[in-house]
């Protein structure tokens, strides 16, 4: 607890009982209004999940459920019958892909270069930073359309080699292309390159150079260094944010839907979405048991790391 | 100590061998790989790709082989993505701001040319072939091509990509069961090769054989069009129509007048996308609007997320408060569930007929059946919905970062407070608000920008709905720029990558205003807080 708070408290604390006992129950008044605000929808979630009657019009805050062996209903529905139409776990298998080969690839890359900014001096570096900021400031999405014509031009250049140069199959470009999770992945590392680039600069200007200096001395080589010496001691905070990058890829669902078009190919949140969007009131039990499917892990991780997430956001790491 | 000097202290042994022939031969196919793309993208008549290509093939290549540029060689793959994927859609939205590009104007000049002049047609006076399926050994189909003219039987054979022979001396109609390395096809691998053959061009240049239809005989297939150069037009050889290019609107347009050849190709408009938004008053009314609410609505979201944020972090930092750890974590729910599930489950909660908020109302005896609030559906209350369900989502952020300023707050100050007897509304307005700002005033300018850009949370709640009525292109009433910028350019009312770049780089700018303010400020009240 804050000395701060705790000393302004004990002030008002001094002025009246009543007024304290008052001020008290106007706290846990405001706290219960919050909490039940915060919880109602998670709650609807929950219900509408085990809630054998599908449809969303007979919803409510309690699953009706007479027969407890239909419980499990919707999950059976979207997790084993339905697979044929939706398959939802080729979703949840492309999501843990698109995210788990984006979030190794920038740190490894942005590692890379931030630890040329944080150990060597070279002409051009301060300009080269500079560039790096000034290039977030053209958020991810603003170039949403020409990213979307580029994807396109990959596709539309796989076509053309075929033609002009057929000794060689060109298809496999198009696994980078428009409707491809290579697309995909290529899109979130894009984003992600300028901020991670500067965080890591940050962890790595954090430890000191004569650890790296007493190992030139000893003939390690840059390589060795960077490898062997300085990624081990930052794994720890790559760790961290690593786990947040992996989940906001996780849930990114703007670009995903825009780039991927084939059932198969969509990622859970484009998947989810599709499959509520169309028709909200028939399959909303369905969608339920899947929403709770993809957030249970997402929202015990946050909670896991939530003290870690709060010096993140102070940080304006995370993205609000 | 510098790079250059670590390097040669290391003496030249079998490994580093090993990885400079690696490095060699990786660097080698590397460069292949873009010469080919680039080779590929110069056919399409992409020169920026290429531009961008040359750089970063060129660039890799000379920072390996100078030592001096050691440092770089470990950005190497960091600013190659950068600039294909950062730099380049930056120009790339700048250079179609300027033009036509959309539907009907889809490809570089050079690339509709190759379009266009690839259609054939079947001449009028063409004589048809009967025909039957042959396939050789590497898989490409050929035709056997037979026809009878005066009473003399010609046969043809005729080879995918491969020129038409004349097979002379030939005996009957009927082709026999092998020819040059090609087998005929019967059954079910006729069938699946008819499937193919009716797309396919058999025979080279311009003397080529297609079947449009598989009952159909083969005919004869010639070039339909053909560009000349010096020209710039385009002859269809079926009528005669000359069809000349038409830099001012992007077609080939016929001389006498009438319907332009598809497909159009890109042309430089030069400010008339910008224009357009200015002038045109069909454009400007909703646009004006959209802006008006983009505003209301970031700087709404801000503000409301923050008030209840801030209120929360308050409350939960009162020592009288018991469990405070367990009702945070309760809190930050809504922060930690993905946002587009909640977005969804907030679109069915507010649903006009079946939502559950409007059928507790009616249980309540609040509403009637006929008296249901149009949460999605009226312009007003759509406007309401989305700030409301933005706070949900928004709030627990505020929170966690005003609990973390809140801690920073040294205590002395609120002693110094108590001890000149001041109230707590006092205390809070004069000495908790103004110093919590100094440390999350730049990241509400971020929440701004950020819900300035907030296209998720508009797309998948309202996708801008309810619709304005009367508005030349799709635009609703709840779109702010972002979400109104891209229905523009994939909206079911046709492509306008133009038009939509032009308003993605008017987004930027107020972005951009927003930012350079907000450093001006950051930089403020550093100083005003070094000084205290």
């Amino acid at each position: 607890m804050p000395k701060a708070a705790a000393t302004f408290e004990r002030g008002r604390m001094a002025s009246s009982t009543r007024e304290r006992i008052i001020g008290t129950a106007l706290r846990y008044t405001v706290i219960v209004i919050a909490v039940a605000f915060a919880l109602f929808p998670v709650l609807f979630i929950i219900s509408s999940a085990l809630n054998p009657t599908g449809q969303l019009s007979t919803q409510g805050l309690l699953p009706r459920v007479d027969d407890p062996s239909r419980l499990f209903d919707n999950f059976r529905g979207l997790l084993i019958d339905n697979l044929r139409v939706y398959p939802f776990w080729r979703w949840l298998f492309n999501s843990f892909i698109v995210a788990s080969v984006s979030t190794v690839l920038t740190v490894l890359i942005t590692a890379l270069s931030a630890y040329s900014f944080s150990r060597f001096r070279f002409r051009g570096r301060q300009s080269l930073l500079l560039w790096i900021r000034l290039l977030q400031v053209f958020p991810n999405l603003l170039a949403l359309v020409a990213l979307f014509l580029i994807l396109q031009q990959i596709n539309e250049v796989s076509d053309t080699l075929n033609q002009i140069m057929p000794i060689l199959d060109w298809t496999w470009l198009r696994s980078f292309g428009l409707n491809s999770l290579g697309g995909v992945i290529l899109v979130y590392m894009a984003g992600a390159m300028g901020i991670n680039t500067l965080l890591m600069k940050g962890f790595l200007d954090s430890i000191p150079r004569e650890i790296d200096e007493s190992a030139t001395v000893d003939g390690a080589t840059n390589w060795q260094i960077f490898w062997q010496l300085i990624f081990p001691l930052i794994r720890p905070i790559l760790a961290v944010v690593g786990v947040l990058a992996f989940v906001g890829t996780f849930n990114e669902f703007v670009l995903a839907r825009l780039i991927l078009r084939d059932t198969q190919n969509w990622t859970l949140m484009v998947g989810l979405f599709n499959f509520i969007n169309s028709d909200f009131n028939r399959d909303w039990g369905q969608f339920a048991a899947g929403a709770l499917v993809a957030a249970v892990p997402v929202v015990t991780l946050y909670l896991i790391l939530q003290d870690q997430i709060v010096g993140g956001l102070t940080q304006g790491a995370v993205k609000g | 100590m510098s790079a250059q000097v670590k390097q040669k202290g290391v003496a030249p042994d079998r490994a580093a061998l090993f990885w400079n022939v690696l490095g060699y031969g990786l660097i080698a196919v590397f460069n292949a790989l873009i010469l080919t793309l680039i080779y590929g993208f110069a056919t399409m008549g992409n020169t920026a790709l290429v531009v961008v290509l040359g750089i970063i093939g060129v660039g890799t290549t000379v920072v390996f082989f100078v030592p001096r540029l050691y440092p770089i060689r470990w950005m190497v793959p960091g600013l190659a993505f950068v600039l294909l994927l950062v730099v380049y859609p930056i120009y790339f939205t700048v250079a179609n701001s300027f033009t036509n590009y959309g539907d009907g104007h889809l490809y570089a000049k050079q690339q509709s040319i190759r379009l266009i002049t690839a259609r054939k047609f079947v001449p009028p006076d063409a004589l048809s072939y009967r025909w039957e399926v042959m396939q050789g050994e590497d898989g490409r189909y050929a035709l056997w091509l037979t026809r009878e003219v005066d009473g003399v039987l010609e046969v043809v054979f005729a080879p995918e990509g491969d020129s038409l022979r004349v097979v002379e001396g030939a005996a009957s109609a009927d082709a026999p069961p092998e020819f040059e390395g090609f087998r005929l096809l019967s059954g079910g691998e006729r069938t699946t090769a008819l499937g193919f053959i009716q797309n396919a061009v058999f025979g080279e240049g311009d003397d080529t054989v297609g079947i449009r239809n598989r009952r159909e005989a083969a005919r004869p297939l010639k070039q339909r069009f053909v560009y000349d150069a010096e020209a710039d037009a385009i002859t269809d050889i079926s009528t005669g129509t000359v069809y000349v290019a038409n830099d001012q609107t992007g077609f080939f347009e016929p001389v006498g007048g009438g319907e332009p050849l598809a497909p159009g190709f890109i042309i430089n408009v030069g400010l008339a996308n910008f224009a357009r938004f200015i002038n045109d008053p069909g454009l400007r009314g909703p646009l004006i609007d959209i802006f008006i609410w983009t505003v209301v609505f970031a700087a709404g979201s801000v503000v409301s997320t923050f008030a209840l944020g801030l209120l929360m972090a308050l409350i939960l930092n009162s020592p009288d408060v018991i469990g405070r750890k367990v009702i945070q974590s309760l809190l930050i729910i809504p922060y930690a569930i993905p946002a587009v599930i909640s977005i969804m489950v907030w679109r069915a909660l507010l649903n006009d007929n079946f939502g559950l908020i409007n059928r507790t109302l009616i249980d309540w005896g609040i509403l009637t059946r006929a008296t249901v609030i149009p949460w999605l559906t009226d312009a007003s209350w759509a406007k309401i919905s989305i700030l409301l369900v933005n706070l949900w989502l928004g709030y627990p952020y505020m929170m966690l970062i005003s609990s973390g300023a809140l801690q920073a707050i040294p205590s002395d100050v609120y002693e110094a407070a108590a001890v000149d007897g001041a109230t707590p509304w006092q205390t809070f307005r004069q000495i908790t608000l103004p110093l919590l700002l100094v440390t999350v005033g730049p990241l509400l300018i971020a929440s701004f920008t950020f819900n300035f850009n907030n296209f998720l949370l508009i797309d998948a709640l309202t996708q801008g709905n309810p619709p304005i009525p009367g508005s030349p292109v799709q635009a609703g009433y709840t779109d702010i720029l972002i979400s109104y910028t891209y229905r523009l350019a994939f909206g079911n009312r046709g492509a306008d990558y133009g038009y939509a770049s032009a308003i993605t780089l008017v987004i930027f700018a107020m972005v951009a205003l927003v930012t350079v303010f907000q450093t001006r400020f950051n930089n403020q009240w550093e100083r005003m807080s070094d000084n205290a």
